[in-house]
């Protein structure tokens, strides 16, 4: 029974800690608890409650998901490093990585689960019992992916974390084709979630070849972001150290991906504006206003100012490698892209409508409630997992042996 | 509570054997039980209503029903109706006709933009009142473009038509290749022998991903728990058709197939005053719907998407 032994005891290192510890996780199952009663909310009302209408009848929920779906990928981020190019210093971290990356499956699912106008019926899509349209359907193949990235991300790092439990070196050789398949398998959650979009040739500002690309130079400047951050964080709260160069690594990583998806940007305008036809009304709508119509503008202007100031430092070595420069790059570069992909990605595609309408979207208090609800729950679960598998990853919970003493 | 026909796709091996499935879960059972208790008469609502909850939870997908299962099925719908609305309606199960395939034509010169066909469509298939939901859309287009973009959804002038406009009704085109259909990651929606797309209103799990890729904005939800005056019920419905939705799903236009399915005129046909609309079968060379696609200078919207609407326009 060691590996019951294994998560009874991984359970009890994640709900020991001390007082800041308890605190924060309070503060996190407050907003938790805050999400889940606005919910329960919408449940009773209908969607009715939220900003959505039939003119745009996708909101802040989806552009969460596919915002989240690319930090989730950005994790082979460290995989790669670690695995392929036998970095030991990223080896060292690559559970964080892992970790991050089930936080973000597990919000993305949350957030389509709370898009879903009956959330009663998701066994609906479930094979067998249900009936599933894959392989026609884009959201089925969005599901098979996540719901694969998420086992692999449980799967991989429980079986190197049970080896450390259990004293025991890792084997590679066994664990090596699942890394190989993770890596391909980060790819491919991006892109089925790029596809989800650009498939549709009813809209055509996600109908563009290049949405996919974008997808990906966008995740791995956004993903890397958070991880320095995440990272600089555990260094501080916990014991565990994270070497310089794991950031110097994943700082030279963002800063390409943010230029390349600048670039990516600034194609799509181009090819837009040049020859301007009606298929660039929404692009138009999104940067200038379209017939008195600019919700949007101010915040995709904020964007591409935070997208541009990111560049700039990571671009210019000496602000790179200076932490409070790198930091303030990372908290723009994370925000800036947040909207560039989220909200400023799924909302364009439904304004104007296929039949030229131009209607407005505004998040309601409800949903702005359980979007946060939904973060804090992602938050919560990469702490948990964390905080248990830092005590096993140090080397001070063994298997037959009580943790030792740790803050 | 009429299963008036035989099921279209006998039930495959692996059905049969997710139904013993779902009756090991004692679900069968309760199913039973409602349909004997609506047998018996002299149900207790309340009791019915805590069964007609459990059976719909477990309700299985449109093609996949027994012709029990069904009749069970439309049941549940109509004493969902009269618990809700306090109406006593007749939902059935209209098969499509055989060697029939549906097309509209829409002669733009004759449409007046009067939005009689709005109208008579709201009152033929209960859409929700309060959320407004309404299948055909007409715009007010100037004349010299086909730029929808331009067009005014709302218009409102004391009198149709105005001069320097043309009008454009929009509903759903039953496209024979529907982006609808493929993109449902459940199969609630899909596309009947006789052309008309269709949605299973108990299967759909409202991800809406269907309305984000329809080109025609046909696709319409239901944000609330849709509400009708009693007195303005359509007590005659169809499964696949104008039966009363339930909140959090999608809905369309469906060619009326509680009408068209039995012999008669689409409703936004029949309350068109200028003979503007031209229904009919593909399939029948005497059909007048043959007689304006062979001799009229027809074009679909956006035909350059590929997904081969069956909803012509064309002028005198």
């Amino acid at each position: 029974m060691p590996f019951l032994h294994f998560l009874r005891d991984g359970l009890k290192a994640m709900f020991s800690g001390g007082r800041s510890y308890w605190m924060w996780v309070g503060v996190l199952g407050v907003l938790v608890g805050f999400g889940a009663w606005n919910y329960a909310h919408q449940l009773d009302r209908g969607l009715v409650v939220t900003g959505m209408s039939d003119q745009v009848s996708w909101g802040l929920y989806i552009a969460n998901f596919t915002f989240l779906v690319g930090i989730a990928a950005s994790a082979v981020l460290l995989v790669i490093p670690a695995y392929i190019f036998n970095r030991p210093a990223i080896k060292d971290v690559v559970l964080f990585g892992d970790g991050i990356a089930v936080a973000a499956v597990a919000m993305a699912m949350m957030f389509v689960l709370a898009d879903l106008g009956r959330p009663d019926r998701v066994w609906h899509a479930l094979p067998y019992l249900g009936r599933f349209n894959w392989p026609a359907s884009l959201l089925a193949w969005d599901m098979v992916v996540l719901s694969g990235y998420l086992l692999l991300n449980i799967a991989i790092p429980a079986y190197i974390l049970y080896c450390h439990y259990r004293n025991r070196e890792p084997n590679l050789r066994f664990y090596f084709p699942l890394i190989v398949v993770a890596i391909f398998w980060a790819i491919s959650i991006h892109t089925v979630t790029a596809f989800l979009l650009s498939s549709n040739p009813a809209r055509p500002f996600w109908h563009t070849a290049l949405l996919g690309p974008r997808f990906i130079a966008s995740a791995f400047a956004s993903g890397p972001a958070l991880i320095i951050l995440v990272f600089q964080l555990i260094r501080r709260v916990t014991a565990y150290p994270v070497q310089q160069e794991v950031i110097r690594t994943l700082a030279w990583i963002m800063a390409v991906a943010m230029q390349i998806n600048l670039f990516f940007v600034v194609a799509e305008l181009f090819t837009d504006f040049y020859n301007e036809g009606t298929h660039a009304a929404s692009i138009r709508y999104l940067f200038l206003g379209l017939h008195g119509f600019d919700s949007l503008k101010p915040w995709i202007w904020t964007a591409m100012i935070l997208n541009l100031i990111a560049v700039i430092i990571l671009t210019i070595h000496p602000l790179r490698n200076s932490m409070p420069w790198l930091n303030t790059a990372c908290v723009a570069g994370f925000v800036g892209i947040w909207i560039e992909k989220g909200m400023g990605l799924v909302l364009p595609g439904f304004i104007p409508t296929p039949l030229g309408e131009i209607f407005e979207y505004t998040p309601t208090g409800t949903e702005i409630a359980v979007a946060i609800g939904i973060w804090a729950t992602g938050i919560l679960i990469f702490t948990l997992l964390a905080k248990g598998s830092i005590p096993m990853k140090l080397g001070r919970l063994r298997h037959g042996r009580p943790q030792e003493k740790s803050h | 509570m009429t299963g008036n026909r035989e099921p279209r796709d006998a039930p495959c091996p692996r059905d049969g054997s997710r139904r013993e499935f779902l009756k090991n879960l004692g679900v069968g059972g309760v199913a039973t039980i409602a349909g004997t208790g609506v047998a018996l008469a002299a149900p207790n609502l309340g009791g019915d209503a805590l069964a007609d909850a459990w059976s719909d939870f477990f309700q299985d997908h449109y093609q996949r029903m027994t012709p029990e299962e069904l009749a069970n099925a439309l049941a549940r719908i109509e004493r969902r109706a009269r618990r809700r609305f306090g109406v006593d309606i007749r939902c059935e199960d209209t098969p499509p006709l055989d060697g029939v395939v549906f097309g509209y034509a829409l002669n733009i010169s004759k449409c007046r933009g009067y939005r009689e066909c709005v109208e008579g469509c709201v009152r033929e298939n209960n859409p929700g009142r309060d959320s407004q939901v309404q299948y055909i859309r007409v715009l007010e287009i100037d004349r010299g473009t086909m730029n929808l973009e331009g067009s005014d959804h709302y218009y409102d002038p004391e009198t149709v038509p105005r001069p320097g406009k043309f009008y454009l009704p929009v509903q759903c085109m039953q496209c024979d290749d529907p982006p609808c259909v493929k993109s449902c990651p459940v199969e609630a929606t899909w596309k009947e022998p006789d052309g008309i797309v269709v949605i299973d209103y108990d299967w759909c799990i409202g991800c809406r991903y269907c309305m984000a890729a329809c080109p025609y904005w046909a696709r319409h939800f239901n944000w609330t728990d849709p509400w009708i005056p009693p007195a303005e019920i359509n007590p005659v419905t169809n499964y696949l058709g104008n039966r009363p939705r339930a909140k959090g799903v999608t809905e369309k236009c469906h060619f009326c197939t509680q009408r068209t399915r039995k012999g008669r005129q689409p409703a936004c046909q029949e309350a068109c005053p200028t003979g503007a609309r031209i229904f009919g079968n593909l399939l029948d060379p005497t059909s007048e719907i043959r007689y304006v696609l062979e001799n009229k200078t027809v074009f679909r919207l956006k035909e350059e998407l590929g997904t081969d609407p069956k909803f012509w326009y064309f002028t005198d």
